[in-house]
């Protein structure tokens, strides 16, 4: 499992520049980001260096931030990797509310984070399947 | 119960309204004699003072409005000599020329009472810290506090209003007992608290008596429960004398209004004819012992019912519905009327979302748009577009049902809607009509 930093951004001119900012000031590395959009709004999601201290220093700013949890999942850097994986998910019946790609590998594998309604039960199913997915620690460190 | 003056305040009301007939035609014949301005209003319509026989002859006499106050700038409606003026007070002026209002020795004096009552009722004493955030100077709020606060011998810090991380410090360090401010003032002041890490129930602060704009219950209960103290309010306008015009006793239940200084009256604002007690219009007084500036059936554009039943609390005086909107805050979208104050009880009746907020009105073709701008705090923010965007469909149906219009709602980062140190903006009108 792993902490996701999720940020509330209004469309509007210079807001991620902003956030990004912030960040690289307090010297946390951005290592997967996401952003949805809508008209009005859009979430930045993202997996950082530190979370605990980027959630501090975002607040300090006055963003509105929360703490998600995720799970980021290895997979395996080959054509049909990812498609496996899912399929295995939707046997399961495991819901996925989104999911973004993770900048860096780990050994051979390329990772996707994976936000799922019922975390507790994917961990149960990755480990009974074999997939493997990294412990916040290591995740952080890549 | 504690009154400041028991013998006024609790009054049976035949003698009251013996008081207030006499002090009407007072009023009238200054008026008459000495503003030339309401002499010509009242020849124009055929009143003599003496036509004034019953308390019910006060309909005949014509209304004034701001219109009046600004055409007879700066002090054209003074029924004194500028000697015997001892303080100016005048509004900010931003709609147009603004209104000056004058007052005597006499004036202030009776200002300072009507406070005395208020802060009684909140159970304020000599005891008390009083500290007035209000602004000082020529808006009537931060003075008219200040004296009736000095009045019962209460210690009065006067901050004024802005700098509010140092009010905190000072409300901290002086124990503040009673807070004088705009309600979303105190809203703000609770923000900046838990921004510097200081728990509200860790203040001596027990009670607040907030005014100067119009609040729903829901935004009381509100304060009270984030700030831990009893929250009062009171009604004025710097026309008729400033704060303190109608003050809420501890029932809570309507502010009773200074009937030994004002005659109340309710009207609807489109046929301007008196309605019966307990009707909804706009609110029309006559004050009865004011020496500078007399003020004859002034129409205050806000609205209200009255109720003049004897209050629980003994005091005889009648009693206004906290104020549901001022005639000239509300915007007509549609056809149909939407204050701002309707926005603000269906925000604060969803779980997690502040009552911070804007209305942008603009007319996209030839129909009106509403848009209501709403904050989105850390309790309501998710991760998910989807939890999103239906916080902004069900914000934006509850307010359809509220305000029977379509309204569009925008959800914007928390913080962004202009915090008010003194009166809150709450509507930006775009149309070009």
């Amino acid at each position: 499992m792993a902490k996701q930093i999720s940020v509330f951004l209004e469309n509007k001119v210079g807001r991620l520049a902003h956030v990004t900012r912030v960040l690289g000031e307090a010297g946390i590395n951005i290592r997967a980001l996401s952003i949805a959009d809508t008209s009005d709004f859009g979430i930045l999601r993202i997996i950082v260096s530190d979370p605990a201290k980027a959630y501090q220093v975002l607040k300090d700013a006055r963003f509105t931030v929360s703490e998600t949890e995720v799970i980021a999942v290895q997979v395996p850097d080959s054509p049909g990797g990812l498609a496996s994986v899912l399929e295995q998910m939707t046997e399961q019946e495991l819901s996925i509310e989104y999911l973004y790609a993770f900048l860096g590998t780990k050994g051979d594998d390329a990772l996707v984070i994976f936000k799922v309604e019922d975390i507790s039960r994917a961990r149960k199913i990755f480990n009974e399947k074999g997939i493997k997915f990294l412990d916040e620690n290591t995740l952080y460190k890549l | 119960m504690t009154y400041w003056d028991k013998e006024k305040e609790c009054m049976p009301r035949e003698q009251l309204q013996k008081l207030q007939l006499r002090r009407l035609q007072e009023t009238v014949y200054r008026a008459y004699a000495f503003v030339p301005a309401y002499k010509e209003k009242m020849d124009q319509v055929g009143v003599k003072p003496e036509d004034i026989k019953r308390i019910e002859d006060i309909s005949k006499l014509p209304f004034t409005t701001k219109q009046d106050l600004r055409d007879n700038y700066p002090f054209g409606l003074f029924a004194v000599p500028m000697s015997d003026v001892v303080r100016i007070h005048s509004s900010s002026g931003t709609t147009g020329k603004p209104t000056v209002v004058g007052y005597t020795d006499k004036d202030i004096d009776t200002w300072s009472e009507l406070l005395a009552r208020a802060l009684y009722c909140s159970g304020a004493s000599k005891h008390s810290v009083v500290q007035v955030s209000y602004g000082y100077g020529l808006f009537t709020g931060g003075l008219g506090a200040h004296y009736g606060a000095e009045k019962i011998g209460a210690s009065v810090i006067p901050t004024s209003g802005g700098n509010t991380h140092r009010q905190i410090m000072l409300m901290q360090d002086f124990e503040t007992t009673e807070l004088m401010c705009t309600p979303s003032y105190a809203l703000f002041m609770y923000e900046v608290m838990r921004e510097m890490g200081i728990n509200p129930s860790e203040l001596k602060l027990r009670a607040g008596i907030f005014g100067a704009e119009p609040w729903s219950e829901n935004m009381r209960r509100e304060i009270e429960t984030k700030l831990g103290i009893d929250a009062y309010d009171i009604y004025g306008l710097s026309e008729i004398i400033g704060p303190g015009v109608a003050i809420e006793c501890n029932k809570k239940a309507g502010l009773h209004i200074g009937e030994d200084h004002f005659i109340p009256e309710i009207i609807d604002p489109e046929t301007c004819e008196v309605l019966p007690e307990g009707e909804a219009g706009e609110l029309v007084l006559t004050t009865i012992t004011k020496e500078a500036l007399p003020m004859i059936r002034y129409r205050t554009r806000d609205l209200t019912t009255l109720n003049m039943e004897r209050c629980e609390c003994g005091r005889t005086h009648a009693r206004m519905a906290k104020v549901l909107g001022r005639s000239d805050d509300m915007v007509i979208i549609r056809g149909v009327n939407v204050f701002p104050s309707m926005v603000e009880s269906v925000l604060l009746n969803i779980p997690g979302v502040e009552p911070h907020y804007l209305l942008v009105v603009d007319r996209k073709g030839n129909l009106d748009e509403l848009e209501v701008h709403v904050e989105v705090s850390e309790q309501v923010f998710s991760d998910e577009v989807r939890k999103m965007e239906s916080l902004g469909l069900q914000i934006g149906k509850e307010l359809e049902s509220a305000l029977g219009i379509a309204v569009r709602v925008r959800l914007v980062e928390h913080k962004t809607i202009e915090r008010s140190e003194g009166k809150a903006k709450r509507v930006i009108d775009k149309r070009n009509i």
